[in-house]
């Protein structure tokens, strides 16, 4: 166990050399590739907002079943199935058939081949809706995996619309990452006040214009109250534009009414729609609803052809900013809710790195005290284990470019509490050898380390598999903490393994006769 | 094994045992009768942490800014630093009236000073019910995955030794933190996975040398084995709980108000973690019968 080969030596050395090399381009100004990696930060130490959005699908997955009312009623009568009592209520379709037609009814239904009422997902191997067949009622609802389906088309979708109006607000380094099916995580570092983006992605902005009618027959009118006048309006169902249509929008002041208000340019399809809706309409009104809600509902006064024009609604600058950017950035298909939110302030993370140095710097010195007081020569050898054991750990987190969390300077603290232990193993195991009779140094180093060296891996692997597992259920800030400590525990093996034995190597054919560690 | 060693921890094992036993008793009935003290992100809410420098601020003042907001209820204590207030209040979810920014203006105009919201954290219902079933996943999958190893390395009985001894370990941690009523947050299931880890390491290194001393010496009893192998391991077991105690000292004094959980979750588990390695996770084998014989037999049987 005691002999190097040179080659060996110096393979330890490069290893050791190449790993630790990396911690200095923390430090380094330089742009250069090697020194590009650097430790990140995490958000306790940095100071930014952490925010957890969910999709809500439900709305969508009305639409979605709202959609196949038409085709399944068609394929109800092709295939000569009577039904009544059709309704669709929340997020099922109900109706009656017969018993006699129920197993027609499901060969439809799960027909694999050509199917538009319901669809078969080949990565899911499963359908998107399910039925229930219960007192001749045919019960129509989403499956578990036609709403994960839903789900994730929902959040593909969203999450660029998500990036574009945080890009929109100027936010620097954000990321947006997906989450499960349904979520969506973004990291805004830097950010001490996530309200404004909070507020910007909270609203789906879904932009329709439709005409105000005042015929009450007429079928599927439905009734607003004018945000801005309080006026009660009726409005066809007919859209005749959509935020789609748009191409960019703006906040203007309107000099005119010395109120703000956004002006908006539209595509080709829906200058030529605004276009022949606006000329066949004038001196009527025209409706503007965002989310369901009536902003506003001018007179129209002139065609316009153009594909530019504006919206009023006793905007405030600040309120007119944010429907343009909106508005630009696209219609959210479905409403996001934030359902965690983390934020610290930049003080509060210089105060945590500086709180995580000194005690790193305390609990490393009083360790290395008790080692040199403890081992004498053999404990310095420790401690330089430990020292390089340190460089290595800072190196290979760099290496990784891993995150650092608060949690994680905790995990760097207890690795050099922890190190020593397979340092401790070795020595005192070499002790004990020394102590029988008839061995001499050399002997008694060597069964040492080979004895020592099992225990070392078995109670290491043990930990180490405690830290793989909190790696993978920790979140956040943990997880920096599941990284250092894992990392810790390989370069731990490293450094007691080859760096430490090399020197002890040293030392001890050097004092082949002297009583060592005793 | 003519050598006598310096100390007996056989005739300790029946005391040592019943005070685990007493303790592992008491731990589970706080935890089920007094409950644990769960952070918001296990029950859900809001937490705010906030600096003001005006000296003529008291706590009372702090806690009358948030009352009136229809907050649920409210825990309002100093954190740290003079003039630093952590605030954790029951609402989960808010809406576009009553937001964070509102509560917050709210809060500067009643405490008519600038304030410093240093962190501000809130987690829903769904994802702190989330958060509490992966917590008890991991650290149900670690012990399994300890388990599994150590049954692999080891024979069934060091398993279940050491398990036990991990059971005891976590359930008297848990236990303490239910009878001080110190905060359950992510953190520190994060601690009672690496005390879990500790523990193991700790009782490892002492069956490690259990095993190789029942092969050496065939012939001899358990205990005296096991009396043995603890005296030989025991000045590594003291140096290694120092070093590792001294770095979670440091962490608890010196890390800030955020760590002090975890790291007194750690070094209370390391405190017992070495102890149960002594006297629970050896007694067990001795209780067992484990031999030589009993051994080899199984392993002839497989």
């Amino acid at each position: 166990m005691l002999n190097f080969s040179k080659i060996k030596i110096l393979f330890i050395y490069l290893v050791f050399f190449l790993i630790s090399i990396f911690c200095f381009s923390n430090f380094s100004q330089l742009e250069e590739y090697f020194f590009k990696k650097k430790i990140n930060l995490g958000l306790d130490l940095q100071g930014g907002s952490y925010l957890l959005l969910e999709v809500d699908s439900t709305p969508l997955q009305k639409r979605h079943l709202q959609s196949k009312v038409i085709p399944l009623k068609k394929k109800l009568i092709e295939n000569k199935i009577n039904f009544e009592n059709f309704k669709i209520i929340e997020k099922k379709i109900s109706f009656k058939i017969s018993k006699d037609d129920i197993n027609k009814f499901e060969k439809i239904f799960k027909s694999k081949k050509n199917n538009d009422i319901n669809v078969f997902l080949n990565q899911y191997n499963s359908f998107e809706l399910d039925f229930e067949f219960l007192n001749n009622k045919v019960v129509i609802n989403h499956s578990k995996t036609g709403i994960i389906n839903l789900n994730t088309s929902v959040v593909d979708q969203s999450i660029e619309i998500v990036r574009k109006r945080i890009d929109e607000t100027g936010t620097k380094e954000s990321s947006i990452l997906k989450r499960g099916s349904n979520r969506i995580l973004v990291e805004l570092p830097g950010i001490k006040d996530p309200e404004r983006i909070k507020e910007l992605l909270g609203k789906t902005a879904q932009l329709t214009f439709k005409m105000v009618t005042t015929d009450p027959s007429e079928f599927g009118n439905e009734t607003f109250v004018l945000k801005d006048t309080q006026e009660k309006i009726m409005v066809s169902k007919r859209i005749i534009l959509t935020g789609d249509n748009l191409i960019d929008a703006k906040p203007r002041f309107d000099n005119i009414n010395q109120e703000p208000i956004v002006a908006f340019t539209l595509n080709r399809l829906g200058s030529q729609r605004f276009g022949q809706a606006t000329s066949k309409n004038i001196g009527k009104r025209i409706a503007i609803i965002l989310d369901n809600e009536a902003i506003s509902a001018p007179v129209i006064k002139d065609s316009i052809t153009g594909g530019q024009g504006t919206i009023s609604g006793n905007f405030t600058f600040q309120t007119a900013t944010d429907l343009a950017l909106l508005l630009r950035s696209g219609a959210l298909p479905a409403p996001l809710s934030v359902v965690e939110e983390r934020t610290v302030g930049p003080d509060l993370g210089q105060d945590s790195i500086e709180a995580g140095v000194i005690s790193l710097f305390v609990g490393f010195i009083l360790v290395i005290l008790f080692m040199a007081f403890k081992y004498r020569l053999f404990g310095i050898i420790a401690n330089v284990a430990l020292i390089s054991n340190l460089l290595m750990l800072l190196g290979f987190l760099t290496l990784i470019e891993a995150t650092l969390t608060l949690p994680g300077i905790a995990g760097i603290i207890l690795t050099v509490g922890m190190a020593v232990d397979a340092n401790v193993l070795i020595f005192e195991r070499i002790k004990e050898e020394i102590h029988k009779e008839n061995s001499n140094n050399i002997q008694a180093f060597d069964t040492g380390f080979k004895r020592s060296i099992v225990t070392i891996l078995d109670a290491n692997i043990t930990t180490l598999i405690a830290s793989i597992i909190l790696f993978i259920f920790g979140s956040g800030p943990v997880k920096g903490f599941a990284v250092t400590l894992s990392v810790g525990l390989i370069t731990t093996l490293f450094s007691a393994y080859f760096i430490s034995r090399h020197l002890i190597s040293i030392v001890v054919f050097k004092n082949r006769e002297k009583k060592l560690l005793v | 094994m003519r050598k006598i060693y310096k100390y007996n921890f056989i005739s300790k094992f029946k005391t040592a045992n019943i005070i685990s036993l007493f303790l592992v008793i008491t731990s589970v009935i706080l935890i089920f009768f007094k409950g644990l003290n769960f952070g918001i992100d296990f029950k859900g809410g809001t937490l705010i942490e906030l600096r003001v420098d005006s000296i003529n601020i008291k706590i009372s003042d702090v806690r009358s800014s948030f009352s009136d907001m229809d907050l649920g209820d409210l825990n309002v204590k100093e954190f740290g630093k003079k003039g630093d207030y952590l605030i954790k209040f029951e609402k989960k979810k808010f809406n576009t009236e009553n937001n964070i920014k509102t509560i917050k203006d709210n809060v500067k105009n009643k405490l008519k000073s600038d304030v410093n919201f240093r962190r501000v954290e809130n987690v829903g219902p769904k994802v702190s019910a989330e958060l509490l079933n992966s917590g008890l996943l991991a650290i149900s999958l670690a012990l399994a995955a300890m388990l599994f190893y150590i049954w692999i390395r080891f024979e069934w009985q060091f398993s279940l030794g050491s398990i036990l001894a991990i059971f005891h370990d976590v359930l008297i941690t848990i236990g303490i933190f239910s009878l001080l009523s110190l905060e359950i947050n992510l953190s520190i299931v994060a601690a009672v996975l690496t005390i879990v880890g500790y523990s193991m390491n700790d009782t490892v290194v002492i069956y490690d040398r259990i095993r190789e001393n029942l092969s050496k010496f065939s012939s001899l009893k358990i205990s005296d084995i096991a009396n043995t192998s603890i005296n030989e391991t025991l000045s590594r077991t003291i140096i290694t709980s120092v070093t590792t105690l001294l770095a979670l000292i440091s962490i608890f004094v010196l890390g800030g108000a955020i760590l002090r959980g975890f790291s007194l979750a750690m070094i209370i588990g390391v405190l017992i973690g070495t102890y149960s390695s002594i006297f629970v996770a050896a007694p067990i084998l001795k209780y067992l019968n484990v031999s030589y014989k009993s051994i080899a037999k199984e392993k002839e049987e497989n």
